[in-house]
């Protein structure tokens, strides 16, 4: 008889600061009390078989292998996100003068954005550790992502999120049901705000997603890296842009890679980490290209709302990778954000909300720039839904003409 | 001066769990160098080595993060609040 694992996180052995090594039992916290580094999740996978993760589930949950949740995570009740559509980009390839592009559109899942697969993780350690209510500081992506997913868990939600957000974040955030809380300030304003509610008796047993769950949720953006790479046919791309807010996303997917390669489930070859920025909200891109390490905050001015963090937590480890893996980190203009989602949309049928839109303008200026390799295999992520940032189009994405429903106003609108 | 400064969870451990403490001094320096006299240790997990302000730390004056102005040497008016806060979080 095989006995039930019925360890709540799975694989998972710890918590371990990034900083200074120093390791936690699993618990609600997320800061190294040594030196306030970020705690991340330790595990011991043991042998991982590719078998084992094709046979699951049509989600993340095929990889519950690789992430801290239990192994019977598939049945209990959650949004199920990932397994989204790696496109082919070969239009947009020829476009860019690329031999090889795929862009993975995670904007297929269940809220329409990548958030999904991170907050599907922070669920399951909100429910192992009692807490009641969900929660965290949104750019307005994440804010529908959790209230969705505590509805379906059957959690309460309170949200945060900058009260000057597009209006189709706040009536996604507002529609499932919980407390969604506009704060008039920055999103940097309103993560310190959550993170002085966390030590206060109002925030007592909540599960703030990306404060106190933060090592668990981060542990979502893994996935994207595990499908890439089993959707490529179980081979790492050979550059890939991924966007950069927290900087979290893009620090996940390279130890995702890393992962892959250690257990032997892809083969070892380098590949290039490159993130993108829009220029209005660039610390990241700014200290790149300074040759500096440490991240010097900016107050954030630009339409890519989504990734509009002045202060991005995890950037000092985004500038390593960049450089550890010979990419590089750049950032495109508001103009150039809304060139790139109607270029992206000409050619591929995405419609890439203004996220999407800075990581294809980055694509597009590290080739013109000749950064970029355009005969190596490249992927480029979509994070998120046109659908949610529509005024950045709205204006130019019009009718080509209105007529009245006659074939002769048809002809002479056309006539030239 | 006396100024109010909100501690972190973590490093409540220092503060007997007050989540609130009083300190003084004419800046964030000397503000943080009263409160390391108060409760022993807590300035070397605020600071490094070098006295700089740890790069996975936050420290704010009022509404302000003093990355924005003149960091340790930032004033701090009689009634201020100076808040510690963890940087890893949010994205």
């Amino acid at each position: 008889m095989v006995l039930k694992d019925a360890r709540p996180f799975g694989p998972a052995t710890g918590l371990s600061c990034r900083e200074c090594g120093t390791v936690y039992e699993l618990g609600p916290i997320f800061a190294c009390s040594e030196c306030f580094g970020p705690l991340e999740v330790a595990y011991d996978f043991g042998e991982v078989r590719r078998q084992d993760i094709e046979s699951g589930p049509t989600n993340i949950w095929r990889y519950r292998a690789l992430l801290p949740v239990p192994a019977d995570v598939a049945s209990k009740p959650n949004l199920q996100p990932g397994w989204t559509k790696l496109v082919k980009a070969d239009n947009l390839a020829a476009e860019l003068g690329l031999r090889s592009l795929h862009v993975k559109d995670d904007s297929g899942n269940p809220t329409h954005s990548f958030k999904d697969r991170v907050v599907s993780i922070a669920v399951e350690a909100a429910r192992t550790f009692g807490f009641h209510t969900l929660s965290c500081s949104s750019t307005g992506n994440l804010a529908g992502a959790v209230g969705a997913a505590a509805a379906r868990a059957g959690l309460d939600s309170c949200v945060f999120i900058p009260a000057n957000l597009e209006e189709a974040k706040i009536t996604m955030a507002a529609v499932y049901g919980g407390r969604l809380v506009g704060i008039d300030g920055t999103y940097d304003e309103v993560n310190r705000f959550c993170s002085e509610l966390i030590g206060d008796e109002l925030g007592e047993k909540w599960g703030f997603v990306n404060v106190n769950l933060r090592p668990y949720y981060a542990e979502g953006s893994k996935t994207l890296a595990y499908e890439i790479a089993e959707q490529l046919g179980w081979r790492l791309p050979d550059q890939i842009v991924i966007p950069i807010a927290s900087g979290s996303q893009l620090t996940k997917i390279d130890k995702g890679f890393r992962e892959l390669i250690k257990l032997g489930l892809v083969e070892d070859k380098p590949y290039r980490v490159f993130g993108a920025q829009a220029e209005g909200c660039s610390p990241v891109s700014a200290a790149f290209k300074a040759g500096q390490d440490v991240v010097r905050p900016v107050k954030p001015d630009t339409i890519a709302k989504s990734l509009a963090i002045g202060n991005p937590a995890d950037g000092p480890y985004v500038l390593d990778i960049a450089r550890r893996t010979g990419g590089a980190v750049e950032d495109v203009d508001d103009r150039e954000i809304v060139e790139a989602i109607r270029l992206l949309a000409r050619t591929e049928g995405v419609f890439a909300e203004t996220a999407g839109g800075v990581t294809v303008g980055v694509l597009h200026k590290l080739v013109r720039n000749g950064v970029l390799d355009p005969e190596a295999e490249t992927v480029v992520l979509n994070t998120g839904d046109g659908l949610k940032t529509l005024d950045a189009v709205a204006a130019e994405a019009r009718p080509t003409a209105v007529i009245r429903p006659s074939l002769e106003a048809f002809r002479t609108a056309f006539a030239n | 001066m006396s100024v109010s400064v909100r501690i972190p969870t973590i490093l409540r451990t220092y503060t007997n769990g007050a989540a609130e403490v009083s300190a003084e001094g004419a800046t964030l320096r000397e503000v943080l160098q009263k409160l390391d006299a108060d409760y022993p240790g807590i300035g070397g997990r605020i600071l490094d080595e070098t006295g700089k302000i740890r790069r996975f730390v936050n420290v704010y004056v009022g509404e302000e993060d003093v990355r924005f102005t003149e960091g340790l040497d930032t004033p701090t008016p009689q009634g201020s609040q100076v808040s510690v806060i963890p940087a890893v979080a949010g994205g």
